[in-house]
């Protein structure tokens, strides 16, 4: 899938980013893990509608957001991302009944830990929306890009390249076990 | 089961932060069940122990996972053995008991907790344990219907209820069950209400809270020349 991004939104975004703790050479990196039934369609379809949003944002496919494990999340902030999203349908509307519901409990206790491991919980954040709402999605990855953009990079990030090596290791990984290879 | 729940991973590592080289230790049985110290759990927690080494400038600290069958038992952790060396310390996810097996049998190795062992209990919804047992060494949930007054009335009476039930709560804790409603209520539905009204004779705590740690021995399993007649 390809992410659409749009300058304007991307100019904004780096001029806020100035005034954060510390994104003056570097946009944050997140990673976002998409249910495939919602948040991975709306991000599509952001893309169909042209519509913008910053181009930072790396995105994961899972069956459903109940597939996430704490340990998921961990892995992701130990390789460097700046943040994580984890988007799943809208509540009540999950292909596989609570999943979505699963998956909030398990961002909860993983915001825990990022207490407990001395990061800021804010980092990680947890949305519901249906595969309708392209605009919704963009503006999920805004909301967020402003966010890391006042909290500054992650402390843990080695460096720009290797956790983007890192990120689509993992992607890749995951796209392979929805295809039901073994990795 | 044993039921146990992890330290703060603070706690963690600041236990193991003078270390240069750390493995973290699951268990495969008790800790497993109740969510704590199994192969995901260590995982996580190495992750997490990891990055917090990092953020307080100790990213040297090199640490591995691993997760044995059971710890507790010499011939599963005879499976560590050849790692070990190559490790300046160890962090258990197992209970208490764990830690100690492994650190009786690394003698030149610190081993650290990583969890609270709490209790012996049960899973009572998902995500729930409560306990049940308190290990006393003398049952006798045969006179109180099946309900263990030890373990679950607050003040651990055997002539049971004190003037703290109300409408079936314990005035320790208003959430909590007053474990003497429940064994009236179950010696009602048996039938065998007419037992309570015998005074229960005071509990011999010596076969629990006393006397040091408590062996059991059974000697026709015992291998000869290992057991305790050798």
């Amino acid at each position: 899938m390809r992410i659409m991004n749009n300058n304007a939104t991307q100019t904004n975004e780096r001029k806020g980013a100035t005034t954060g703790r510390g994104f003056m050479k570097e946009e944050p990196l997140i990673l976002a893990f998409c249910c495939h039934y919602c948040a991975y369609a709306a991000a599509d379809l952001a893309g169909s509608m042209r519509l913008q949003y910053p181009d930072n944002v790396r995105v994961l496919r899972l069956p459903c957001t109940g597939k996430i494990e704490v340990d998921y999340i961990l892995a992701a902030f130990e390789r460097g991302v700046d943040g994580v999203i984890v988007a799943g349908c809208l509540e009540g509307g999950c292909h596989f009944l609570e999943g979505n519901l699963r998956a909030r409990n398990r961002v909860e206790r993983a915001q825990s830990m990022l207490a407990e491991i001395g990061l800021e919980p804010e980092r990680l954040e947890m949305y519901n929306l249906s595969s309708a709402e392209g605009a919704r999605f963009a503006e999920i990855v805004t909301e967020m890009n402003q966010r890391l953009a006042r909290l500054g990079p992650s402390p843990l990030r080695p460096d720009r390249k290797t956790t983007e090596r890192h990120v689509e290791a993992m992607t890749r990984q995951a796209e392979a076990a929805l295809a039901g290879e073994t990795t | 089961m044993i039921v146990a729940d992890r330290k703060n991973v603070r706690e963690i590592r600041d236990m193991i932060k003078d270390h240069d080289r750390v493995l973290l230790v699951g268990c495969g049985t008790c800790v497993t069940v109740c969510l704590a110290g199994g192969e995901r759990e260590t995982g996580i927690l190495g992750s997490a122990v990891r990055m917090a080494l990092r953020l307080i400038g100790r990213e040297n600290v090199v640490v591995d996972e691993c997760t044995i069958e059971r710890q507790c038992e010499d011939a599963f952790i005879d499976l560590l053995a050849s790692r070990v060396g190559q490790y300046d310390a160890i962090c258990s996810l197992g209970c208490g008991a764990g830690v100690q097996a492994l650190a009786e049998r690394f003698p030149k190795t610190p081993v650290y907790p990583g969890l609270n062992t709490q209790f012996i209990g049960i899973l009572e919804s998902q995500g729930v344990w409560t306990e049940k047992c308190s290990g006393c060494g003398n049952c006798r949930l045969g006179e109180f219907a099946g309900i263990c007054p030890i373990s679950r009335c607050a003040k651990r009476l055997l002539n049971g209820p004190c003037g703290g039930s109300r409408d079936g709560k314990c005035e320790v804790d208003p959430e909590l069950e007053c474990g003497w409603q429940l064994i009236y209520d179950r010696a009602k539905a048996l039938g065998i209400l007419d037992r309570l009204a015998e005074i229960a004779a005071p509990q011999d705590w010596s076969t629990g809270f006393d006397g040091g740690p408590r062996k059991v021995v059974r000697e026709d399993q015992c291998i000869a020349g290992r057991g305790p007649k050798a």
